[in-house]
């Protein structure tokens, strides 16, 4: 057992850890229930989450890593979220919907880095998150039109 | 056909759980059900087939937090089949809970319950197994009278007749044909025959199969699951078990993608026993590992068309056998064979004399395959697309015309589909709207990009079917509530692809009012009308009439009720949307009246139940072409540009059939250019991880491009056919057939690897 310390989604927290448990189940276990597994070998994307503002997977990471570290779920940048998802929505493009908290945290890193992506930066930013349902075009086709609208001054698909 | 103007159904309309997904609520089995459930774990087996001499638990068992561990001396002795179909099942029932017998690796040899995952794998390393090895029948081909047996077992059950035979590994077997084949080839100026291979893919759906069971407050089974069949899976727990099925509860949250996976129960069973034995909650999800060699793949198929023609490429004779491999056990062994002939035949319904299809369904011991997408025709348009790709060259003719020739046009019987009739069929429109979107006749000859690229193009049509004709039944039960709005309660289940929107949008359509007023719920055995299940794309077709049906039902009894509240007869009464007037006297009264007025000294509910059935199975149709560019040093295929079109008939939603669509041509890409299956130890699928399991990112895929071509099928709800499986259907042959374009080398085995195409490019 080891005390880390960090903040969640904003809040500080302090736990006792196991030293081997992975931060994917930590947060899970504080509630953050947007983070989903979907592989053991780091392929898939499903459980990206921010630290320290960089997208990294939380089924490869150690808690005891974040120790010290700010980290963000979807749970706690729904606002963020909320300005470009309604854009997929409008598209079906959210699917059986297992994978998009995955790829919603990790276009919500690129935005920040890269705030007018094209098609092939989008691509290759998301490449690592896996979707078996929606053929990733309409995934595309979504961020495409929220960044459309947004150059347009449009207000966000409610 | 009919065109008419629709409010809701035929519109884009957003899914109603779509915020929900898109904003990480917690909506799936994994985030609904309650901590403290016991960790189940399942211990497998190395060998392929193997006799259990001896199993120690005792040391396994004091690891602390280890609850209890169950081996097959603990399970009932009663065999069943886990296949989500009809009763009586066409799957034998050749299962055990746990089986002394293990039959391939990765088959289950005992159940550990613990309060935490270290406990249960502490655990599964403790216990001690001794196995007396058999030899095992790995292959496809040597399975049939194969001296070793893999259900050498005496209570092995089949609920049906489907010509299986256990003492010769043989599942299932038929012949079907029409016209007098043999003659008819004798008679063709051209006779080709080739034989195709696909393998056991994986659908790969990004949640992994979970179930959660406890006892609910009426001590009964309760149990949460990602799963695509409530229904089935409460009958066959009940069999199982052994207890009646009234004191069992199914439901389904939110579902992480099924593609027919969960069209099994392969994990119910397990967490289910533990509950009964413990009277504890328990839950099991599989790892990803789990899901590659013990899941419910694609059954391997290996597919002989002989096919005879004119020299002007008239297909006048098809004879197909299908060499299906259904794993250790049966489930779904006896259907999805049926497919590969049943749904690849006719399309070719515009020329052909004589058909015959043959098949046989073996036993190996390698992992059971189920249910995917497609569901067997898949695996025959394959092997038949090709080999009419195959006849095109050879004639020197452009396959897109070869098939205008050829194909199934609407107001035909199809003889090789059961003589069911083309209602609604716009394959002719599909073809000719493809080759001029895609460009064919600029894409079709082949190109040399001049820096040891190639760039060629191929082409294949596709079809499935609806449901499965008189046997599937969809029912909806729909009630009024206070406020005028409506709460409709299915059995079938929305995995993602939307049906729980689809069928809003139909009751929508029906009841003249907005989306946003009725509440979907489903599905759930104790409250869900009963539904045969999501599968054999089903759910718009069946279900979807039964939402009409029940409109029309409800409608009449809001009219009656109203008309008590107006005084006046039915007969004066029209239904309005928002209220039922009285066309006499000109009054009306609102729905919100009309529903508390059921609510006050009543006898009629405005509410109304319908089920639906369906004697045909209309067959939705595609065209695929598919450009490429082939890398002669590499092998390398990229996917430059795939264009579909597609007659669903009406597409109800059409941006979620485009999704569909895209996302079924997407998973095909994957099964034709990188997901591979490789049998290592004991059989066992060396592609155990998603890191070997290639599936296809955002950057494999190339362009998409999805249109519609409508149809309007008499017998569907507004015109309406089915979207889900169809798409998965054409991108196999067209690329392959691309591929021979660019190379001048038929690949008839998937997945067609870039080292192999190098090899063979090195080779000449
Ligand atoms: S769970 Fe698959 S990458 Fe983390
Ligand atoms: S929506 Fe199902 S995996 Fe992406």
């Amino acid at each position: 057992m080891m005390e880390i310390r960090l903040k969640l989604n904003g809040k500080t927290i302090t736990d006792h850890i196991d030293a081997d448990l992975l931060l994917i189940d930590f947060v899970r276990r504080h509630g953050c229930l947007s983070v989903k597994r979907g592989c053991e070998t780091a392929n898939c994307g499903l459980c990206t989450v921010l630290m320290d503002g960089k997208p990294v997977l939380s089924c490869s990471l150690l808690a005891a890593r974040a120790d010290g570290h700010e980290i963000y779920t979807l749970e706690g940048l729904q606002q963020e979220a909320e300005a470009f998802v309604g854009f997929i929505a409008d598209e079906g493009a959210d699917q059986c919907g297992f994978c998009n908290p995955g790829y919603v945290m990790n276009t919500i890193a690129l935005l920040r880095e890269n705030p007018n992506p094209t098609d092939d930066e989008i691509r290759a930013y998301l490449a690592g998150n896996l979707c078996r349902c929606s053929g990733y075009e309409g995934q595309l086709r979504g961020i495409r039109r929220f960044l459309n609208s947004r150059a347009e001054g449009g207000s966000h698909a409610e | 056909m009919q065109n008419k103007n629709y409010r809701s159904v035929n519109h884009s309309v957003r899914k109603k759980d779509a915020m929900q997904l898109l904003l990480g609520k917690p909506v799936y089995t994994q985030d609904v059900v309650p901590d403290g459930a016991l960790v189940v774990k399942l211990l497998r087996s190395p060998h392929a087939n193997a006799i259990i001499e001896s199993i120690d638990t005792a040391v396994a068992k004091k690891v602390p937090g280890v609850v209890d561990i169950y081996t097959w001396q603990d399970v009932p002795a009663t065999r069943f089949a886990i296949a989500g179909q009809t009763y009586p099942e066409p799957s034998p029932y050749d299962r055990l809970i746990l089986d002394r017998h293990v039959r391939f690796a990765g088959d289950a040899v005992a159940i550990i319950a613990a309060e935490n995952e270290k406990a249960a794998e502490k655990a599964m390393k403790l216990i001690k197994v001794s196995y007396r090895v058999l030899e095992a029948v790995l292959d496809l081909h040597t399975a049939l009278d194969n001296p070793v047996l893999v259900h050498p077992e005496e209570d092995w059950f089949p609920p049906c007749e489907v010509g299986g035979d256990p003492k010769r590994n043989l599942v299932a077997s038929e012949v079907s044909s029409s016209g007098d084949v043999d003659a008819v080839m004798a008679d063709c100026d051209i006779v080709l025959e080739h034989t195709y291979h696909t393998k056991a893919f994986h659908q790969a759906m990004m949640e992994t199969f979970c179930t959660h069971t406890s006892l609910d407050r009426y001590g009964r089974l309760h149990v949460i699951s990602s799963t695509q069949i409530v229904f089935h899976t409460r009958r066959i727990l009940s069999r199982a078990l052994g207890i009646p099925k009234s004191r069992i509860r199914v439901e389904k949250p939110r579902i992480g993608g099924g593609f027919g996976a969960k069209q099994t129960a392969v994990c119910e069973v397990y967490p289910a026993f533990v509950t009964m034995k413990t009277g504890r909650p328990a839950m099991i999800v599989y790892t990803r590992e789990e899901a590659q060699i013990a899941g419910s793949p694609r059954h391997e198929m290996e597919i002989t068309v002989k096919l005879g023609a004119d020299r002007d490429g008239r297909i006048r004779a098809l004879d197909l056998y299908t060499l299906s491999n259904t794993g250790a056990y049966g489930e779904h062994g006896p259907t999805t064979v049926g497919l590969s002939g049943h749904k690849s035949i006719p399309l070719y319904t515009g020329s052909l004399e004589a058909h015959r299809f043959a098949y046989d369904v073996v036993y190996t011991n390698t992992q059971a395959a189920g249910a995917y997408r497609g569901y067997g025709a898949t695996q025959g348009i394959f092997a038949v697309e090709s080999m009419v790709n195959e006849l095109a060259e050879k004639l020197q003719m452009d396959p897109t015309r070869l098939r205008d020739l050829n194909m199934v046009r609407e107001g035909m019987i199809m003889p090789a589909y059961y003589d069911e009739p083309a209602n609604a069929c716009a394959l002719d429109r599909c073809m000719e709207r493809c080759r001029e979107i895609f460009g064919w006749e600029e894409k079709y000859p082949v190109r040399d990009m001049g820096n040891g690229k190639v760039r060629a193009a191929g082409v294949a049509m596709a079809m499935q079917g609806s449901c499965i004709s008189n046997v599937d039944v969809g029912s909806a039960d729909i009630s009024l509530t206070e406020d005028g709005t409506y709460t409709l309660r299915i059995g079938a289940a929305d995995m993602g692809t939307g049906c729980d929107t689809i069928l809003a949008q139909m009751l929508a359509e029906c009841m003249d009012c907005s989306v946003d007023h009725v509440a979907v719920f489903g599905a759930d055995t104790d409250a869900s009308p009963y539904d045969s299940g999501s599968y054999a794309s089903s759910t718009t077709y069946i279900t979807g009439k039964a939402v009409e049906k029940a409109c029309t039902d409800l409608k009449k009894n809001i009219c009656a009720i109203g008309a008590e509240l107006l005084g006046c007869t039915v007969d004066e009464t029209a239904f309005e949307g928002t209220c039922v007037r009285c066309l006499t006297s000109g009054k009306t009264v609102s729905l919100s009246d009309i529903a508390y007025k059921t609510q006050v000294g009543s006898h009629c509910a405005a509410q109304a139940s319908a089920t639906h059935s369906s004697p045909i199975s209309p067959p939705p149709f595609m065209v695929g072409m598919a450009e490429i560019e082939l890398d002669k040093l590499t092998g390398q295929v990229t996917l430059l540009d795939y264009m579909a079109v597609v007659d669903c008939g009406t597409p109800i939603n059409p941006a979620l059939a485009r999704i569909q669509a895209e996302g079924g041509i997407v998973q095909a890409i994957g099964h034709t250019l990188m997901e591979n299956i490789t049998p290592g130890t004991g059989g066992k699928p060396m592609e155990a991880s998603l890191m070997q399991y290639k599936i296809p990112t955002r950057l494999d895929m190339g362009h998409l491009r999805v249109e519609f071509e409508q149809s309007y099928e008499p017998t569907g709800p507004f015109g309406a056919k089915s979207i889900g499986e169809i798409v998965i259907n054409t991108p196999a042959p067209a690329i392959a057939h691309a591929i021979y374009r660019a190379t001048g080398k038929w690949y008839r085995e998937l997945p067609i690897l870039p080292e192999r195409i190098a090899m063979d490019l090195a080779e000449e």
